[in-house]
């Protein structure tokens, strides 16, 4: 197996470990949200970087171009991208109004200020 | 001519809504604007079926980009199956939708949450209708956040958190289906789900498929809280408001199966999924944790909503069971069986809306003498609980029906017998209702008749006579999901 | 009227009746005229088809498709109409033998009371007249169902209990046994439809369908056999019209009646009758046919004993269609009639007697022969009937379970029957002695109210008029066995 020349896919899968380990391990609710990012960074490249080729240019058609980097992934992530920050807008905005209710963002803290208040509605 | 761009308009019609909603900034609009666009999505999903039964598959290009360059909207007898069923759904909730959410969401916010219902409709049709792998993210993620922002606005402070927990186990559910197709992508160079299926067929090297396949179903197993990764679901259908947990209950699960129903037997095909990975043995071993565990926990739950969202979580244990018979009555079964269920907890969860709009709350100490206060309401919840466990005569008993045959005829006796014995777990939780709001006297002082309103009862009771009729006339609801079952195992011919 | 109109009718009439009795909520002598009516109206629908079909008709009625393959449908064959027959004639006598009951003693939630009697009898009917196993399977839960309020009529902790074991039990057998039962069914013959001559046909091996058979006759809980009896002196909790039509008529029945349909057609008497793998079945019956009379013996409350004794009875029943001989299946039919009026009869001087006198155990009994003699003179009829002695309609059918047993050389069974009549005799010939050669005790009272007295004295006079005019019985029980 070719490890170096899968270097991208390396990187790819650490972050990924790396942005799953944050949104585990931390309590604290804005670090979760930065590891989510961090995870769903790591997806971006997945795609984006197979479909450069080195050496290949924009698909524009022209005598002078013969190879091309294929562009659908960067409009594919394109789209992730702002979905990514969309989600990550709406988690700060979350935490925001979790702070205000519970005057706190630690997890911990804030189920031990729910315990015993079993009635939902 | 409008008739050929259907499939588009049954996106884009609430997802156009939205933004108008946000403009005109008026609650009672707003809510006038989501039920005649529920109305619409329903009109357009019933007679896309109608379509699909007489004369096969619907295939409608996006742009005039003719497929697979370009997105294509595509609708079989599986996925016009599950628009009826959001469609109809979404119909029955938006007008039931007005006193409820009156009584539990500050007026400001009216138009907010008409604005993400509209939203969260345009993902799920969307999700359902596109024959496009990435377009089915962006819309899985247009739901999704809607989502969030619905349950966000129920009135207690845990919903907020139950909001964050479900955004974050949501997103690394969405970001997983996304790295599933970005290997299928890789492999295939394709993102169309009927050229992947042609393109997969020849693909040497199916290592890259397998992570896909895995990626996939953890993503979508928590989208649609497979057991054990339902943890986010109880919080979030106890916490939303009332309307809004009947339209997920109902919905969002559901059609995060048809995605894992679409993948596994169209896209990977049973052979690969079912033959060369024990993938069956698997579903089965998790359904059956889900049933009997889910049904279980939902037993010792103090609040009628939180115990119903655990007996969700059991119930969908079933629907992935079917999945995993892999044969036609299973298949059958999982397919009528997120109709059926979807019915029911549907006219639980906008009963139970009523009981928390009278009571203040769900819990179940609150509902002892229901029957005397809210007689309509209790029946209600009477009949579809029965329609939960699954009696014959209800809804809910057609699609225990096919798991049993399914079952069976697989040789899988324990299983059948599993699948009965649990239906009696959920006759104990029924029951604790039923023994509280019937064989207790109401609290001291709580005499009084304080039947829900009729705007709010006659939609549930709606649901509740579905519960009913499609366990006796199951022309629609066991005969679409017969075609669909037949439309998964044979493939995208 | 046509009979397939008459089976509609029969099936639509108390389901109109509740709706009836439900708007006449306010005025109860109009709501219990409608009972009336209406149970009037279904005998007599009923008993329009009793001509056609001992003629041979078989009118049947589908009306929608539940499961490809699988209707919503009704048919009605000779053993059905007997049921029927039985269920809905006793519905009026019971009605009558209700409102005195339930105004005697100032019952709560009347309205709720008769209408799910109405629909319990709608369920009993569907029962009857199912065309298929899976329209049995419905009106069969939907029996439960229905009887569950009335089981837990009082609502207090007693009646919780006896309603959580009431359900448990028949919902809990139905869907655990039953159920699967019918799949398996379905998925081996690809019907569900009554056939003559059984659908199963040598599909199954000896051994899966001995199977079977177990899975049926315990999932069946109605038919009480040990040990998923418990639910029936459970039940006892309610009202005793309740004990007295619904358990010791309508559902009881609508077990053994199952028990007897999916012997004759769905496996058929003569597929299985040499097969060793149901021989066990004989033995269990026997075994709670006797066990249940042992129970009853040493029963001091009144009504528990009854319903041991009716738990000894069923057994009769599925003992004598598990012989497996023409003659015994015969009686088995005729014995669902017999033990319906006798055991009605003594249901109704127990509810006399506690609406009157306030008792319930037996200890307490003496001398009340004398205060109200149409009571006990009753009591003594539906007792001998029990027994089966002559002249009474327990005595015809025990005659003819006894004459299949003898001509099936199976003495084992016949020492079985000898020793439960001796039984039978045991547990009630000391409540007869008690009523009526023991000094009375305590403060003096007289009759039940009217309705009741008359109602009781009907039954009793069935009990005794079944044994001379027994054709149309007989008739019908002929034609189960196709002779």
């Amino acid at each position: 197996m070719n490890v170096a020349g899968h270097y991208s896919y390396w990187v790819t899968i650490f972050l990924m470990v790396a942005g799953l380990y944050i949104v585990i391990a931390r309590g604290n609710l804005v670090k979760k949200l930065i590891g989510l990012g961090i995870f769903q960074t790591s997806v971006y490249l997945l795609y984006i970087a197979p479909g450069k080729l080195i050496g290949g240019t924009a698909p524009v058609l022209a005598d002078s171009f013969k190879i091309y980097s294929n562009p659908l992934p960067h409009v594919l992530i394109l789209t992730a991208i702002v979905v990514g920050v969309a989600t990550l807008a709406l988690g700060l905005a979350l935490v925001v109004r979790i702070r205000e209710a519970y005057d706190s963002i630690e997890e911990d803290e804030i189920l031990e200020k729910d315990r015993g208040e079993e009635d939902p509605r | 001519m409008i008739g050929a761009h259907l499939p588009a308009l049954q996106v884009v019609v609430p997802l156009l809504a939205a933004p108008l909603m946000v403009l005109v900034r008026r609650g009672g609009f707003a809510w006038l604007l989501a039920t005649a666009v529920s109305w619409v999505s329903l009109a357009i999903a019933i007679t896309l079926a109608l379509r699909v039964y007489e004369s096969g598959t619907i295939s409608y290009p996006i742009g005039n980009w003719p497929p697979p360059w370009g997105i294509e909207y595509r609708v079989d007898a599986v996925n016009a199956y599950v628009l009826v069923l959001i469609g109809l759904v979404a119909s029955i909730v938006a007008p039931y939708a007005r006193l409820s959410v009156a009584a539990e969401v500050p007026r400001d916010q009216h138009y907010l949450l008409y604005t993400m219902y509209s939203l969260c409709l345009a993902g799920l049709l969307g999700m359902a209708i596109t024959g496009d792998a990435f377009n089915l993210f962006v819309f899985l993620e247009i739901a999704s956040l809607s989502t969030y922002v619905l349950i966000a606005l129920g009135r207690n402070r845990r919903a907020l958190l139950a909001a964050y927990q479900y955004l974050v186990l949501g997103t690394i559910g969405a970001t997983f289906y996304v790295v599933g197709v970005g290997l299928l992508y890789l492999t295939t160079g394709t993102l169309n789900l009927a050229d992947m299926v042609v393109r997969l067929r020849e693909v040497q090297e199916i290592r890259p498929v397998l992570a896909a396949l895995a990626f996939v179903t953890v993503g979508m197993g928590l989208k649609l809280a497979l057991f054990p990764l339902h943890f986010w679901l109880p919080n979030a259908y106890a916490f939303a408001p009332s309307a809004i947990a009947a339209l997920l209950a109902a919905t969002a699960t559901k059609v995060a199966i048809y995605v894992l129903l679409r993948f596994y037997f169209t896209i990977f095909g049973p052979s690969l999924v079912f033959e060369r990975l024990p993938m069956a043995e698997i579903l089965i071993a998790l359904s059956v944790a889900a049933v009997v565990i889910a049904s279980l926990v939902a037993v010792f739950q103090r609040d009628l909503k939180r115990m119903f969202a655990y007996s969700s979580v059991a119930q969908i244990g079933y629907i992935t069971l079917g999945m995993g018979l892999v044969n036609e009555p299973g298949l059958t079964g999982a397919v009528a069986h997120l109709f059926n269920h979807g019915l029911t907890k549907g006219a639980l969860f906008l009963l139970l809306g009523g009981v928390a709009l009278r009571l203040g709350g769900t819990n179940i100490d609150r509902v002892a003498g229901l029957a005397r206060r809210m007689p309509l309401t209790s029946f209600g919840i009477v009949l579809a609980g029965l329609s939960l466990i699954g009696t014959p005569g209800s809804a809910g008993f057609i699609s225990k029906w096919y798991l049993v045959v399914g079952a069976v005829e697989r040789g899988n006796w324990w299983l059948a017998i599993l699948i009965v014995a649990s239906s009696l777990i959920a006759v104990a939780y029924v029951w604790r209702f039923v023994e509280m709001a019937y064989l207790r006297a109401p609290q001291a002082g709580a005499a009084e008749r304080i039947e829900a309103p009729a705007a709010m009862l006659l939609p549930a009771w709606i649901m509740v006579a579905g519960c009913i009729y499609f366990g006796l006339d199951t022309s629609f609801s066991a005969g679409g999901a017969r075609a669909a079952a037949e439309a998964l195992l044979g493939g995208l011919r | 009227m046509r009979p397939e109109s008459a089976l509609l009718a029969a099936l639509a009439i108390p389901v109109l009746g509740s709706l009836g009795i439900a708007a006449c909520r306010r005025h109860p002598d109009l709501r219990e005229t409608v009972t009336m009516a209406s149970a009037v109206a279904l005998f007599l629908s009923v008993l329009s088809l009793v001509g056609p079909v001992l003629d041979g008709a078989r009118p049947e009625v589908s009306l929608f498709q539940v499961l490809p393959g699988i209707g919503f449908a009704f048919r009605v064959e000779p053993l059905g109409m007997l049921f029927s027959l039985v269920a809905s004639g006793l519905w009026i006598v019971n009605s009558l033998y209700s409102i005195g009951y339930m105004r005697g003693n100032r019952e709560q939630h009347q309205t709720r009371f008769y209408v799910c009697f109405a629909l319990a009898l709608a369920c009993t009917m569907g029962v009857a007249f199912s065309a298929n196993l899976l329209t049995l399977f419905i009106a069969y839960e939907g029996l439960t169902l229905i009887t569950y309020p009335l089981v837990t009529h009082h609502g207090d902790d007693e009646a919780r209990r006896g309603g959580r074991t009431y359900l448990a039990l028949l919902l809990g057998t139905s869907i655990l046994l039953l159920l699967p039962a019918i799949a398996t069914t379905w998925t081996a013959a690809g019907t569900l439809d009554f056939t003559d001559g059984g659908i199963l046909g040598g599909r199954l091996s000896d051994a899966a369908t001995g199977a079977l058979l177990a899975l049926y006759m315990f999932g069946i809980g109605k038919a009480a056999l040990m040990p998923v009896h418990r639910w029936l002196p459970a039940a006892m909790v309610a009202p005793t019209p309740v004990s007295a039509l619904l358990h010791a008529v309508a559902v009881v029945k609508a077990g053994v009646f199952a028990v007897v349909k999916v012997m004759v057609y769905v496996f058929g008497v003569e597929q299985i009758a040499d097969l060793k793998s149901v021989d066990w079945l004989p033995f269990v019956s026997g075994f709670t046919l006797i066990a249940a009379s042992i129970v009853a013996l040493r029963s001091d409350n009144l009504k528990r004993r009854l319903a041991y004794s009716t738990v000894s009875q069923l057994s009769y029943v599925i003992f004598a269609a598990a012989l497996l001989t023409p003659l015994s299946v015969i009686g088995a039919a005729l014995h669902i009639a017999a033990h319906a009026l006798g055991k009605i009869t003594l249901f109704f001087a127990a509810g006399a007697i506690y609406t009157a006198a306030h008792k319930t155990q037996v200890s307490q009994l003496d001398g009340i022969g004398r205060r109200m003699p149409w009571t006990m003179g009753a009591f003594v009829v539906g007792a001998v009937s029990m027994i089966g002695l002559p002249p009474t309609a327990g005595f015809a059918s025990k005659w003819f379970i006894l004459s299949g047993a003898m001509a099936a050389g199976q003495w084992v069974s016949v020492a079985v029957i000898a020793a439960s009549t001796l039984l039978n005799a045991g547990y009630f010939l000391p409540i007869v002695y008690r009523a009526f050669f023991r000094a009375a005790a305590g403060e003096g009272h007289g009759e039940a109210p009217a309705s009741m007295v008359v109602a009781l004295t009907l039954t009793a006079a069935a009990t005794i008029g079944m044994f001379f005019y027994a054709d149309v019985p007989l008739g019908l029980a002929r034609a189960v066995v196709g002779g």
